[in-house]
C-alpha cells in the first residue's frame, strides 16, 4: 500500500531564528527555548507517513508541538520548513494535474502552494475537529448553516441538497434533525463537538485532523464521541490524525503512535509497542503515570 | 466647444482661479487611471485619492469626482436621485458641474451623454455612447460579513466566498427567501462579488450586459470600481431558490405604467395611497 501523506523534515519556529537553535532545544535540553536567540522551536524535523484508511496517533505533553504539527498539515501556519506531499490518486480530478510533476505519483511540496490552491486541497480533502468548537464553528450561524458552508466553498449551490446532506450527517453524529436550524450556542459541549464532527465531514475528507477532540467533554460523553469517531472512521475508512494528550483515547482511536517532547518525535511505532513497552525514557514516564 | 475655447472665453471671470470643472489636471489624472484600471477589471475596487470637494463626503463626493474627471463642455449631463432629477441632491450636485464646468444639462434620458444617479438606474436603456456614473455609499458588498477590510481583500483574492452564500442560505433558512431588498451583490464577469450601490432589485437585471459603461464611486470609502459594457452580471442566487425582482400589483397613477419601479405615495390630507414612477424623467416623457 502507498502512503497517503508522506510529511518530510516538518519544522515551524517562532521567533528569529538562529543557526545554532535546532542543536540546543530539544528533550536532551529539556526546552524548546533557544537560549541563544529565544526563538521558540514549536516542532522540528517531523518526519511521518500516513496510510490509507489508518490512524495515526499524536501524545505527548502541553507544548511539545502536538498541534503545531496539525496546524501546519491544516495549512493555518505556514511552516518555517519540510515538506508535504500528498498522493495524487487522492486528489480529485484538475486538482491532481495542477499540483503534480509529470511523472511523480506524489504532488508537489504543498507548503510551497499559494494560500487559494491550499484552500483548495483542503476543501477537497481535509476536515478538521478543533479542542474548542469556537474554533471550528460560526457559533451564531445554524448548525445547518455550519456544515452548508463547507459545502457551498466547494461549490454547492442547491439549498434542498445542501440540507439534505445536512441533516444526513446531523443523523449520523446523533443530533437531533430537528433541531438543524438551531445555532451551536445553544447546544452542551458535547453536541458541540459532534456538530463539528458533522462540518468536518460534510466534504467526504480523506484525511480528517482531530486535535484533542475530547478534551473537556465529561466522561460519559468522551466515550459516545469516541465511539461515534471510531464507527465514522470505519464507515468511511478515514484517515485521521488524533493528536491527544491522553493515553485512553490514542489506545482506543489510533494503529500508530508517535511520542512527542519540546518539538521532536522521541519514539514511534505501533500504538500496543509503544503502551506496553516503552523505550524513550519520556514515554516510560507518560505510560507509568497514566491512571 | 472644446477645452482651449472654453478656458479662453472664462478667464475673465470669477471661477477663473479654479481649473476647469473644480478639480486639478493631476487629480483629475489620478481619477481617471483609477477608472481605466476599474473597467480593465470588472468588479475590482480600486482605491483612490478622493480628494475634499465643496460637498460634504457620503452627500454624493464619489459619483461627483467621477463626474468632473470625464466631463466635457459640450456634455449634456443627467442627475436624478432616487430616480428623480428635482431633489436636492441632485438639482445641487447637477448645479455645481453646470456652474464649474459650465455644461448643458437635461432631464431626458436618451439626450444626456452623462448620467450621475444615486440609488437608481434609469428605466430606458442606455447607449454605448452614454456613461452612467453611481454614487455607493458601502463599496464593499463582503462587509455585512466581514468587517475586517485586510480579510476581505484577501476573499476577494482568493474567491472565497463561502461566507457570502452562507449569509443567503441563512436568509433563506429562516425567512424562506433572500431577504436583501437593496445592495443585492452580484458577481461581475464570473469573477469578482460587487456591491451594485443601494439600488433596488428592479435594477440589478439592467447591469447585465447592458450596452453602457456603467461607474461606481464611493468618496468616503475612497474607492473606484466599473462595469464595462456588455459585462455578465449575475445576482446571487441558489438553484432552487432563484432571484426574483420587486413586483406592483398597481400601475402608475400618473402615466399608467405597468413596467417601471414604483414609489408609494400616502396623501397628506386623506392618507391615501397612490403610486407613482420613481423615474420621473420617464413619468414625464410618457405622461407628455
Amino acid at each position: 500500500m502507498e502512503t497517503l501523506l508522506k510529511a518530510r523534515k516538518l519544522s515551524k519556529v517562532f521567533g528569529s531564528g538562529c543557526p545554532l537553535c535546532r542543536e540546543s532545544t530539544g528533550p536532551d535540553f529539556d526546552t524548546n527555548v533557544c537560549p541563544h536567540c529565544h526563538s521558540v522551536v514549536a516542532c522540528n524535523a517531523v518526519d511521518f507517513d500516513l496510510y490509507p484508511g489508518e490512524v495515526l496517533g499524536i501524545v505527548g505533553e502541553s507544548g511539545s508541538g502536538k498541534s503545531t504539527l496539525i496546524k501546519l498539515a491544516h495549512f493555518e501556519w505556514e511552516a518555517t520548513g519540510g515538506e508535504m506531499n500528498l498522493h495524487r490518486s487522492a486528489l480529485p480530478e484538475g486538482l491532481g494535474e495542477l499540483l503534480a510533476d509529470a511523472a511523480d505519483q506524489y504532488t508537489r511540496n504543498l507548503f510551497g502552494l499559494s494560500q487559494f490552491q491550499q484552500r483548495q486541497v483542503r476543501n477537497a480533502l481535509m476536515g478538521i475537529v478543533y479542542q474548542n468548537p469556537f474554533l471550528g464553528l460560526r457559533m451564531n450561524v445554524s448548525s445547518g448553516g455550519n456544515i452548508a458552508e463547507r459545502l457551498l466553498g466547494a461549490g454547492w449551490r442547491h439549498i434542498g441538497k445542501m440540507r439534505e446532506r445536512a441533516s444526513e450527517l446531523l443523523e449520523k453524529t446523533e443530533i437531533p434533525i430537528s433541531r438543524m436550524d438551531e445555532p451551536p450556542k445553544n447546544f452542551s459541549g458535547g453536541m458541540q463537538q459532534r456538530v463539528q464532527i458533522a462540518k468536518a465531514l460534510s466534504n467526504n475528507p480523506l484525511l480528517l485532523l482531530l486535535d484533542e477532540v475530547t478534551t473537556g467533554l465529561d466522561l460519559s460523553v468522551q466515550a459516545r464521541v469516541l465511539d461515534l469517531i471510531r464507527s465514522l472512521q470505519r464507515e468511511f475508512q478515514l484517515s485521521m490524525l488524533v493528536v491527544s494528550h491522553d493515553l485512553g483515547v490514542i489506545n482506543l482511536l489510533c494503529n500508530r503512535t508517535m511520542v512527542m517532547k519540546h518539538g521532536r518525535v522521541v519514539e514511534s511505532g505501533l500504538t500496543d509497542q509503544i503502551l506496553q513497552d516503552p523505550q524513550h525514557r519520556y514515554s516510560q514516564l507518560l505510560v507509568a503515570s497514566q491512571l | 466647444m472644446n477645452l482651449q475655447e472654453w478656458q479662453a472665453q472664462h478667464q475673465n471671470e470669477s471661477l477663473q482661479s479654479y481649473n476647469f470643472a473644480f478639480l486639478d489636471d493631476s487629480a483629475k489624472k489620478e481619477i481617471r487611471r483609477s477608472l481605466l484600471k476599474a473597467v480593465a477589471i470588472p468588479g475590482y475596487q480600486v482605491p483612490f485619492s478622493s480628494p475634499e470637494m465643496p460637498v460634504a463626503r457620503g452627500w454624493g463626493t464619489g459619483g461627483l469626482q467621477i463626474t468632473l474627471s470625464l466631463v466635457l463642455p459640450h456634455d449634456f449631463l443627467k442627475v436624478i436621485d432616487q430616480g428623480c432629477d428635482d431633489s436636492v441632491n441632485a438639482v445641487n450636485i447637477k448645479k455645481f458641474v453646470a456652474k464649474v464646468a459650465e455644461v448643458n444639462s437635461t432631464t431626458d434620458i436618451s439626450e444626456a451623454t452623462l448620467i450621475q444617479t444615486r440609488h437608481r438606474i434609469p428605466e430606458e436603456p442606455m447607449t454605448e455612447e452614454q456613461i452612467l456614473v453611481l454614487q455607493v455609499p458601502y463599496p464593499e458588498a463582503l462587509r455585512e460579513v466581514e468587517p475586517s477590510e485586510l480579510e476581505t481583500r484577501r476573499m476577494h483574492a482568493e474567491g472565497d466566498y463561502a461566507r457570502m452564500w452562507l449569509h443567503l442560505y441563512e436568509d433563506i433558512v429562516r425567512y424562506g427567501e433572500i431577504s436583501i431588498s437593496y445592495r443585492y451583490p452580484v458577481t461581475v464577469n464570473g469573477h469578482y462579488i460587487m456591491d451594485p450601490s443601494p439600488i433596488p432589485r428592479w435594477d440589478i437585471p439592467k447591469l447585465h450586459m447592458s450596452e453602457h459603461l456603467s461607474l461606481f464611486g464611493a468618496g468616503r470609502e475612497k474607492r473606484i470600481y466599473a462595469i464595462p459594457p456588455y459585462t455578465r452580471v449575475e445576482p446571487l442566487e441558489f438553484e432552487d431558490h432563484k432571484f426574483r425582482i420587486e413586483q406592483f400589483p398597481v400601475a402608475c397613477s400618473r402615466c399608467g405604467s405597468c413596467n417601471s419601479y414604483l414609489d408609494e405615495i400616502i396623501s397628506d390630507v386623506d392618507g391615501s395611497r397612490q403610486y407613482f414612477c420613481s423615474d420621473t424623467g420617464y413619468c414625464d416623457k410618457r405622461s407628455a
